[in-house]
């Protein structure tokens, strides 16, 4: 699976043989996979999306890029650039994180967690 | 040393989400509700990825079961500690179970939660491994599960069905198959199908590796 080529000017972007992306665990698939459809949705170009993480990797002093700590970056990136849009409302992912951790505690073990009502 | 010695040290009667789980879940919620993304399609393009976490560590491990007795020992044991021999750790330190097929058992593992997958041996969970049929059909008609994998058993052949929880997770050591005598580990692992590790499949048949050839 090769990705569009403006998404391989992503900085660091771990890739594999074939040029698809690499993943060590489910949620950093779907992170990815967030980013992409929301930039297909105008959210943000894709050239914003670089720099917005490409100064959250600036953070990381000695550059030694780890797959995991990698998408642990992208997803502060990610949260920065959707509070920046003002797709994000102050506070609103932080209520939004609460009532999902709500939702997983009501639940029992075996059933799906669902947000009932945000 | 059967699997069935485990018991659960810990009775969570509810579930759990990591601070790093909370934080995807409120970015989907919100993109979500504004209408940006469309969670079906957002499945369907994961789905692609599915063969991308990671190489397949648990076809290595079931390999290494096979050719190696004292391996095959440990692992049936501790399947975490023989695991993490091979440099595979969980992120969250989830305990592995190993459970062998025979002659008279086939293991099938379910779990109702995608988080309840050794995805560090095993990559992404399959779509359907997710899905409320699979999850309730494969306790109640396992047989008939199978079959829809194309999986036949002989009628005498007991099937045993693992559910998951959060702090166990299952490993299903398919039986090798024969005409393997000899094999590397490697190339035993080819035959090492997802599928035949979560019990909805068996260990390919050498002759599949020398038509794909």
């Amino acid at each position: 699976m090769t990705l569009p080529a403006e998404y391989l000017a992503t900085p660091r972007l771990p890739l594999d043989e074939d040029g698809g992306p690499v993943f060590s665990a489910p949620w950093e698939a779907r992170i990815f996979a967030m980013t992409v459809k929301a930039h297909e949705a105008g959210v943000f170009t894709w050239g914003e999306w670089a720099e917005a993480l490409g100064a959250e990797l600036a953070k990381d002093g000695d550059g030694s890029g780890e797959t995991e700590s990698y998408y642990d970056r992208w997803l502060a990136a990610f949260e920065t650039l959707l509070t920046a849009k003002n797709v994000a409302a102050a506070g609103q992912l932080a209520d939004l994180r609460k009532a999902w951790d709500k939702a997983a505690k009501a639940t029992p073990h075996g059933k799906p967690i669902v947000l009932e009502n945000a | 040393m059967s699997a069935h010695d485990h018991d659960h040290p810990h009775d969570h009667d509810h579930s759990e989400l990591s601070e790093i789980e909370l934080r995807v879940r409120a970015l989907e919620t919100l993109l979500t509700e504004k209408g940006y993304i469309d969670p079906p399609a957002l499945d369907e393009l994961i789905e692609t990825y599915e063969t991308k976490i990671g190489p397949r560590n648990g076809a290595l491990v079931v390999a290494k079961a096979w050719t190696d007795p004292d391996y095959r020992e440990r692992l049936m044991k501790d399947a975490t500690a023989a695991i993490a021999e091979l440099g595979f750790t969980g992120r969250q330190g989830e305990h592995m179970v190993a459970v062998e097929n025979t002659d008279d058992i086939h293991n099938m593992v379910v779990c109702t939660l995608c988080s309840c997958y050794p995805w560090t041996v095993l990559g992404l969970p399959p779509v359907w491994y997710k899905s409320a049929p699979y999850r309730s059909r494969a306790v109640r008609d396992p047989r008939g599960v199978l079959a829809e994998f194309k999986v036949e058993l002989p009628d005498d052949t007991e099937i045993r069905v693992w559910d998951s929880t959060a702090e166990i997770r299952y490993l299903v050591i398919p039986k090798r198959p024969a005409g393997t005598d000899g094999w590397s580990e490697e190339r035993l692992a080819d035959l090492v199908t997802r599928n035949s590790m979560i019990g909805t499949g068996l260990a390919l048949d050498p002759s599949s590796l020398e038509d794909a050839a």
